[in-house]
Parts: C-alpha cells; structure tokens; sequence
C-alpha cells in the first residue's frame, strides 16, 4: 500500500515539475470543445443536442494525449526493471500508475466539464449528470488506456498504433457516457447508464491492472 | 548424516543456482546449460566479450527474463514459486540508473525506499548520501549530476537497500579510483554481513571470497 502511494506520489511529483505535458492535454480538451460553439454559431438547440458528444470525444482524445506518458519514460531510463522486481505485487504499482494518469488527466476534466457545458447552453441538471457520467466513465478511460500504453512500449510509432488500439475499446463509454447527459436532457430515465458506465468500470479495475503489468512483463524482457 | 549436514549452517548452503540454463536472445544461443552456484559471503565475478551474455545472464539471475531452459533457484526453491520473497532480497541494478532525473537525489532515494518496502529515516537517506560524498548535492535534480555521481547515489541505494543478494550490471563504469575503492569496501562489507553478490566488470577485482566466471 505504500509503495502504492509512493508511485502515485512520485508520478505527481513528476508532473509538477514538467508541467507543459499535462497543460497541452488540458488546453486541447478545452480548446476542442470551443471550438465548436465558435463554429457552429449561436444555435443553442443544435448545441445543446451535440454538447454530450462534443465533449466526451474531446475527453477520449485528450486522456489518449497523456498515456503515452504513462511507461514510457520509466521504461527508457530502466526504472520499470526495478519495479518488476520490487517486493510489492507489480500490479498493484501499475495500479498506482493509472491512478496518477486519472489524477492528472481524468479528474481536471470533470472538474472542467461544468464550464464547458456552458457553452452548449446545457442546462443545471445536465451538467451535473455529464460530471457524474465523466467522474465514472474517465477512469475507465485511464484503465483501458494503460493497455495500449503498455503494449506499444519500445514500439517505434507507438503513439499512433496506441490510438488505433485503444480509440476502438473507449466506444462502449463514449456511447453510454454521452447517453447518460443525452437522456437527462430530453427527460428520459439515466439509470440505465449509469448502472452499465459502473459495471465497465468495476470490470476495469478488476482486470486492466493485472493485464497491463503483464503487457509491461513482456515489454521489458 | 548428509542429511545433518546439507541443514546446518546457513552459510554453507548454495544460496543462489542456476541449474542447466540457457539462454537465447533473438535466434542466438549465448550459452547453453550453464551452471553455477553462489553462496552467502562470496562474490561471483562475471567476464567475458562484448555481447556473449553477462548482461543476459544477470536478468536471467534476477528473474527479469526467464532462461529457455533450466531454472534458477534461491535457497533450493525455484525464483519462480514464491517472486515476491525472493524480490524482497534481491537488489538488481542494471546499466541503466534507473534514478528519475526531475526528482533530487534525496527524493529518489526515498522513492526507492518505499518501493522496496524498506524504511529509512530522513537522517540515514542524508547520511548514505553524505557518506558517497554527495554532500550539498542531495536536493540538486539529478539531470545536474554527473556520471559518476548518479553511480554515487545508487552506491547510497545499496547501502539503505539491506537486499541480500545483489545482482550488479557493470556497477565500476564511471567510477574514479576513489569511488571505486568506496564502491569495493561496499562490497566487502555486504559480504561480510552474509551478503552475495553477482556482477561483471571488465576491471580485475581485489574482493575476498571472489570467484571468477570467464563465459
């Protein structure tokens, strides 16, 4: 548990003191989102009407900016090797990894979202139900993330081949994420979603991380 | 009577074996059924060329990659069966330095500590740091530090570890001579508190209970 902590720690830490990396992925998300308000002009029905899905897909692109980061720079310098072969199960440091990448590139987005959703003109009650849909739904993003992060370590064009890998695994939050605020607004029940945006995220957080120390395994043999 | 004697003093057992290993890397057999067997207090020396294998060797050793046939094994039990305990005594130090150039010694220091599950206190992170003659230099980044001084601070690293077996990749690499023989005592303290140590150099040693292993 510690050493959990320790790692999520370190992570921050890490970010502080090279802010820019997760200020790029925080601007795009929030420069992306504006964009369309800006393009699109002030019709606020039709605003309204894409807002969910506006933002959720900027939310997808902005979490994929920031998961390259999340092995690659202790796998270049050797410290993956050194937390394979701590005495702490290695899934759990992988667990405390992920966690770090939702800290920094998950929670700023929900705290965002409510800004944000001004700009469509949506209403109080669906802009609490699209923080709660982000609240649940980007952690999943992080957890699956951390897959495609860990299989594309040492590959050359990683980035890319990791966005092909992982965009298509987001579809099933995105769909019920944007759902969620879609259904709140017109008035039609939300439980729905909720219940299966908490059912993926339960489902993540039992595998991915066990999953994605093994992809790591493999990658540092 | 064998079996009296193969339980008595721990310091007679075999604690490290490799048994009949071999190892491939890409489509080349660096070596095939090698065997060798290092004991608590003794130090094994591993020489050879460029490219036959050390570094492939001490991965296999310390259970990073796993050997295409045979098996290693920590006092008798295969590294394998129980990866955590045998983690628990086990400091691998590669040729990379593994120390995260954004935090300061100190900090990386720490960090390991909790990693590795050991407690150290403020005051020993700053004497371990001091004693490699890092001192006014704990809370620099570690971008800012030379060569030799990261060597320096993974030196601090072995000596707060407290890990039993050391697994050490070219750990005399940009060393001066005054670090080297700090870096040599080192070892020999680690030896003398019933420690062993497996590492390759292309310097000849001075270490008490040194085997040599020419592959």
């Amino acid at each position: 548990m510690n050493a959990v902590l320790a790692i999520v720690k370190r992570d921050l830490l890490l970010v502080m003191r090279r802010k820019s990396e997760v200020l790029t992925a925080l601007f795009f998300f929030v420069i992306v989102t504006s964009l369309f308000p800006l393009g699109i002009g002030a019709d606020a029905n039709l605003l309204r009407k894409i807002a969910p899905g506006v933002i959720w897909v900027a939310a997808l692109l902005s979490t994929l900016l920031g998961l390259q980061r999340m092995f690659a720079a202790d796998y270049a310098d050797g410290t993956l090797e050194q937390l394979v072969l701590s005495p702490n199960s290695f899934a759990s440091l992988v667990f405390g990894k992920i966690l770090a990448h939702w800290l920094v590139c998950g929670l700023p987005l929900v705290l965002l979202a409510p800004i944000i959703g001004i700009q469509f003109d949506l209403d109080a009650q669906s802009l609490k139900v699209l923080m709660a849909a982000l609240l649940l739904g980007t952690p999943v993003l992080s957890l699956l993330g951390s897959i495609g992060a860990a299989l594309t370590l040492g590959v050359r064009g990683g980035s890319v081949l990791m966005s092909l890998l992982i965009l298509p695994l987001y579809i099933p939050v995105l769909i019920f994420g944007a759902g969620a605020v879609y259904a709140s607004s017109v008035g039609l029940d939300i439980t729905g979603h909720f219940s299966l945006l908490g059912a993926l995220f339960i489902l993540a957080l039992a595998f991915v991380p066990w999953v994605s120390a093994n992809a790591v395994k493999i990658a540092i043999e | 009577m064998t079996a009296i004697n193969s339980s008595t003093p721990q310091s007679t057992v075999p604690m490290l074996e490799a048994r009949a290993i071999t190892c491939v890397r890409g489509e080349r057999e660096l070596f095939s059924k090698l065997d060798l067997q290092v004991s608590s207090g003794e130090c094994l020396h591993i020489r050879g060329e460029n490219g036959v294998g050390k570094t492939s060797l001490l991965r296999l050793l310390s259970g990073l990659t796993a050997p295409e046939s045979g098996d290693v094994f920590w006092n008798g039990e295969s590294i394998k069966n129980d990866a955590l305990d045998y983690h628990s005594k086990l400091l691998f130090l590669g040729h990379r330095d593994a120390l995260k150039e954004d935090l300061s010694a100190l900090e990386n220091l720490r960090l390991y500590a909790a990693i590795d599950g050991v407690e150290i206190s403020e005051k020993e992170a700053f004497a371990s740091l001091w004693q490699f003659g890092l001192k006014g230099r704990e809370d620099l980044s570690v971008s800012c530090l030379s060569a030799g001084q990261k060597k320096r601070v993974l030196m601090a690293r072995m000596l707060t570890r407290r890990a039993q077996v050391w697994i050490l990749d070219e750990p005399f690499n940009a060393l001066d001579t005054q670090a080297v023989h700090e870096l040599q005592d080192l070892i020999v303290q680690h030896l003398k508190g019933n420690g062993l140590a497996v590492l390759t150099s292309h310097q000849p040693l001075a270490l008490p209970q040194l085997r040599v292993l020419d592959l």
